[in-house]
């Protein structure tokens, strides 16, 4: 299948049962987007398929042939991270760190939806993504600074 | 799937059988996945007083389109409550129904506005109210080698009020515990449906004056997410509250 992957075109044979997960971690050697519960529940998986934020677990990675995925790795550009990943950093947003990948990626989709949200639209854009760590209130913060924080 | 019927399972968003394969549950010889299939529909079109919901259309397309918040705000309610954002990018409205979960959130609001489900295969295609297409827990009258192509929504010829109400253990990303949705016209006639109260999503007819007796036909079972006591005693509470906000609806 031909897919574009962070930019890159990319072509390649892929299993048939194989997710768009597994098909990012082991073929391509994504290895930022996690697995953690494998049936849509945690949202570490989370990438930006054709621009929508989805869980790759969720989805066969023959699904994704002519599609445009954007991962983690995707986000920093040309040496600078992105707003979003910088915030994280900034606020202390990260523990343990596994659920980090696909917050920011759900964060990405929810500010490009939503450009200035309110915390509580915050909660809701994250409300598939689950921190074992519980560091929900700095991931909020972080998310907030990176819109401008204006609500 | 004529090929490998009767042991094919088609794949439009996978939110569910992805995790059904995975788990081992569903073994298919085949998987079929129909969003590239040629006709196949994500478009809501509106003709002669019906809207046209088609099978690939997902949860957010369906929360965001006009048509469908204007005429059927308890389904927008319904919808943007299944699952997480991830999962409401790729699930779909028809996926939900073929799933035939006794708590799918968009069952209730589909029966009380009388949904009619498209039906097709190979050689035939047939029409099935929503009411006659859930048989038992994950089964439908979908005949092996049929599949859902659109759910016909009679966009009500008299002014109704509508409402979806949900009972969850947390607030995200929860099954329901007990759902209800109902409609209300200027007759006091009310349409009642609800889900994780029966085996299968149930629709029942009355007045304002029996909401007792329409939710007293609920076969309620205990388990992890509530006792059956509790949620019978809740389907009365929230027809109540369901039926208020349907109220201030009408009079809108």
């Amino acid at each position: 299948m031909k897919l574009t992957i962070n930019g890159q075109e990319i072509a390649r044979d892929v299993a048939q049962h194989h997710t768009l997960l597994e098909f990012l971690r082991d073929d391509i050697g994504l290895t930022g987007t996690k697995e953690c519960c494998a049936e849509g529940e945690c949202g570490a998986c989370t990438v930006l398929l054709d621009g929508k934020a989805i869980n790759s677990c969720l989805v066969l990675a023959a699904e994704a042939d002519g599609s445009i995925v954007t991962t983690i790795e995707g986000l920093e550009k040309d040496g600078q991270l992105d707003p979003l990943q910088q915030a994280f950093i900034d606020k202390g947003a990260v523990q343990c760190g596994f659920c980090i990948p696909g917050m920011i990626m759900a964060a990405k989709y929810l500010l490009q939806e939503n450009s200035n949200p309110t915390e509580a639209e915050i909660k809701q854009g994250l409300a598939g993504n689950l921190c074992r760590c519980a560091g929900y209130s700095r991931i909020i913060d972080a998310v907030r600074e990176a819109s401008g924080g204006r609500k | 799937m004529r090929e490998f019927a009767p042991d094919v399972r088609l794949l439009a968003g996978g939110t569910d059988l992805m995790v059904r394969l995975r788990s081992g549950r569903f073994r298919p010889n085949a998987v079929v996945d129909v969003k590239r299939v040629s006709g196949w529909s994500s478009q809501i079109v509106e003709t002669e007083g019906v809207l046209r919901i088609g099978a690939g259309v997902t949860m957010t397309d369906l929360v965001a389109d006009t048509k469908v918040q204007r005429h059927f705000p308890a389904l927008v309610e319904a919808a943007s409550v299944v699952g997480s954002i991830q999962i409401r990018n790729r699930a779909t409205l028809a996926g939900n129904i073929c799933n035939a979960s006794p708590a799918a959130d968009t069952a209730p609001p589909l029966l009380v506005c009388g949904a009619i489900v498209n039906i097709a295969s190979a050689w035939d295609e047939r029409r099935l109210p929503l009411h006659e297409f859930f048989l038992a827990p994950g089964k439908t009258a979908l005949a092996p080698s049929e599949l859902v192509e659109s759910l016909d929504l009679p966009i009500p010829a008299e002014p109704v009020g509508s409402s979806f109400q949900r009972i969850t253990r947390r607030r995200g990303v929860d099954l329901a515990t007990v759902n209800l949705s109902c409609t209300l016209n200027a007759a006091g006639e009310v349409r009642m449906a609800f889900g994780a109260a029966a085996p299968i999503p149930l629709l029942v007819n009355g007045t304002v004056a029996s909401l007792e007796e329409m939710t007293a036909q609920a076969r309620p079972i205990s388990d992890i997410r509530g006792g059956q006591d509790y949620r019978q005693a809740m389907l009365l509470v929230m027809a109540r509250r369901a039926l208020e906000i349907a109220r201030g609806r009408l009079s809108r």
